[in-house]
């Protein structure tokens, strides 16, 4: 029995002093990807060609995911706002929940499962059919060539993409709330206007996007370049990067939000 | 004689954690020639050819590659060693987001500043040089095992290296296209005047075209020489190895206990 005890003990000890590695080699991956982003930032064709394959090819489901989103929070906001006769502050409301949260934080969502699974995917079948160690070998590092490009593209399109998200919300709302239930028109926009601040609720909402982008992609590069290469280790390694990056999003939300909104405006 | 040589390896021990996979090899390879090395799945073959690409380093002794010892070299030098060695994958290991152009381009476009038309012309020299000219347009998924190992072969020449290594470039192809490749790698390395080292199982096939036959076995160097040597050779592993035999000093049974003792029959025997 005391025995069992020591191996549980022991198992547990292995498995923090393994995450607590993991750690370190996934920030030293990190600072290795941003000292050799050289290439990609002076070749920029090569962040463009990625920025195709993370950010249009995201285009469809943020478009479509916004415009669902924002007519839902038409919905809800007129039904709730209604009852107090405040229902010309739907646009206010819709406006400034996409812009300081539901817009960064679905779009970040959306984004690490469209474009982080697909980045750790292709990077993980790269390693398991050889081809990184074949750059390896043509004298080519690949995290200057593969690794780099991705992240920066993915650093790059994700605010862009939940900025178009709370756009296309935003519209959704006015759909809903103006167009089919029939509040002013004047009274939505002029009230949201009034209401939301460019440094308060706009530059806020930008610096989370920022943030998310940096983590879900750093986590995806990682998880591919680390993956096993085998079928299991890469399918392994896709499903990591959605749920890492998933909670990474909404613990850093917290933080962040924490830090912006403090109970004030 | 040592300048003759373009790799040399001195008493290169190697292994992974308690595993030792190679023990005290000794191996020098001349320029302009076609070397096989051959041994049964998971001799260190591969490993071989890892430590000589530097991928990996030895636990003791030394691979020179050009007069230089590989592990002792920078990670600067080593890349720049590297862009004179190039490597053959097994199953050719083709950036599949590129075209074959693009393919055999790569290492042009990353490491010369030669202007695009005369990367064009290059390309298409070297995919003539496979035969594979008029397909410099296709994706990697549109090539069959053969086609896609012909465009790894191009784009492994792409800067004219002084030495190729071959990771069983026989795998997995037919009769035909295993000929071609064959015939390729002799045809290139006396053209191009590089070394070739081909790591293999295929013993017929590469007997053909091939200047020295090294035998790996257990880590060891097992037998080596002329493939007329290697022919005519008596010595059981060689004999057994060269025509596939089932007996002889490789055993079939991975180590294991007692087959009575696993099957629990010593108590009944007993």
């Amino acid at each position: 029995m005391p025995r069992r005890i020591v191996t549980g003990i022991q198992g547990i000890g292995h498995r923090v002093i393994d995450s607590i590695w993991r750690l370190g080699y996934a920030s030293r991956f990190f600072l290795l990807t941003l000292l050799k982003s050289g290439t990609s930032l002076k070749r920029f064709g090569l962040i463009i060609r990625e920025l195709y394959f993370t950010g249009v090819l995201s285009l469809i489901i943020i478009i479509v995911s916004g415009l669902f989103v924002g007519m839902v929070l038409g919905l809800q906001g007129y039904e709730t706002l209604q009852r107090y006769g405040a229902e010309s502050a739907v646009g206010t409301m819709v406006a400034l929940s996409l812009l300081r949260e539901l817009g960064p934080v679905v779009a970040a969502l959306l984004f690490a499962s469209r474009a982080g699974s697909a980045i750790t995917a292709e990077i993980g079948l790269m390693k398991a059919t050889e081809q990184l160690a074949a750059m390896e070998m043509m004298a080519v590092d690949p995290i200057a060539r593969v690794v780099a490009p991705r992240f920066w593209a993915g650093v790059i399109s994700m605010p862009l993409l939940a900025a178009l998200f709370s756009a296309i919300g935003i519209f959704g709302g006015y759909l809903v709330a103006v167009v089919l239930i029939g509040v002013d028109e004047g009274s939505f926009w002029s009230q949201m206007q009034g209401a939301v601040d460019f440094r308060y609720d706009i530059v806020n909402g930008v610096i989370k996007t920022f943030v998310f982008g940096i983590a879900i992609t750093a986590i995806a590069v990682f998880e591919g370049y680390d993956a096993s290469p085998t079928a299991e280790g890469v399918s392994g390694a896709t499903t990591r990067t959605v749920v890492t990056s998933s909670l990474a999003i909404l613990g850093l939300d917290f933080i962040l939000t924490s830090f912006m909104f403090r109970g004030m405006g | 004689m040592t300048s003759e040589n373009l790799v040399e390896i001195k008493g290169l021990n190697f292994s992974y954690g308690e595993r030792s996979i190679l023990k005290g090899i000794d191996m020098t390879m001349a320029h302009g020639k076609v070397i096989a090395i051959m041994g049964g799945s998971g001799s260190g073959k591969t490993t071989l050819l890892r430590l000589i690409g530097g991928a990996v380093r030895p636990s003791s002794g030394y691979v020179k590659v050009a007069g230089k010892v590989v592990h002792e070299l920078k990670r600067d030098e080593l890349f720049l060693m590297r862009r004179k060695m190039s490597m053959l994958f097994q199953f050719g290991a083709l950036f599949t987001d590129l075209s074959v152009f693009d393919n055999v381009a790569f290492q042009m476009r990353e490491h010369t500043d030669l202007p695009e038309s005369m990367i064009r012309d290059l390309v298409l020299m070297k995919l003539h040089a496979v035969g594979l000219r008029g397909a410099h347009d296709l994706m990697p998924a549109q090539l069959s095992g053969g086609m896609a190992r012909r465009v790894a072969l191009a784009r492994s020449i792409a800067l004219d290296p002084l030495l190729i290594m071959y990771d069983e470039p026989f795998t997995g192809l037919d009769p035909i296209s295993l000929t071609v490749i064959g015939n390729l790698i002799r045809r290139l390395t006396d053209a191009l005047g590089m070394t070739s080292i081909v790591v293999t199982h295929d013993v017929q096939e590469s007997l053909k075209i091939v200047d020295q036959v090294y035998f790996i076995s257990d880590g060891v160097i097992a037998a080596h020489g002329t493939p007329d040597e290697v022919r005519g050779s008596v010595a059981p592993f060689v004999h057994q190895f060269v025509h596939g035999e089932e007996d002889g000093p490789v055993s079939f049974h991975y180590p294991a206990n007692a087959y009575a003792r696993d099957l629990k029959l010593e108590e009944s025997f007993a």
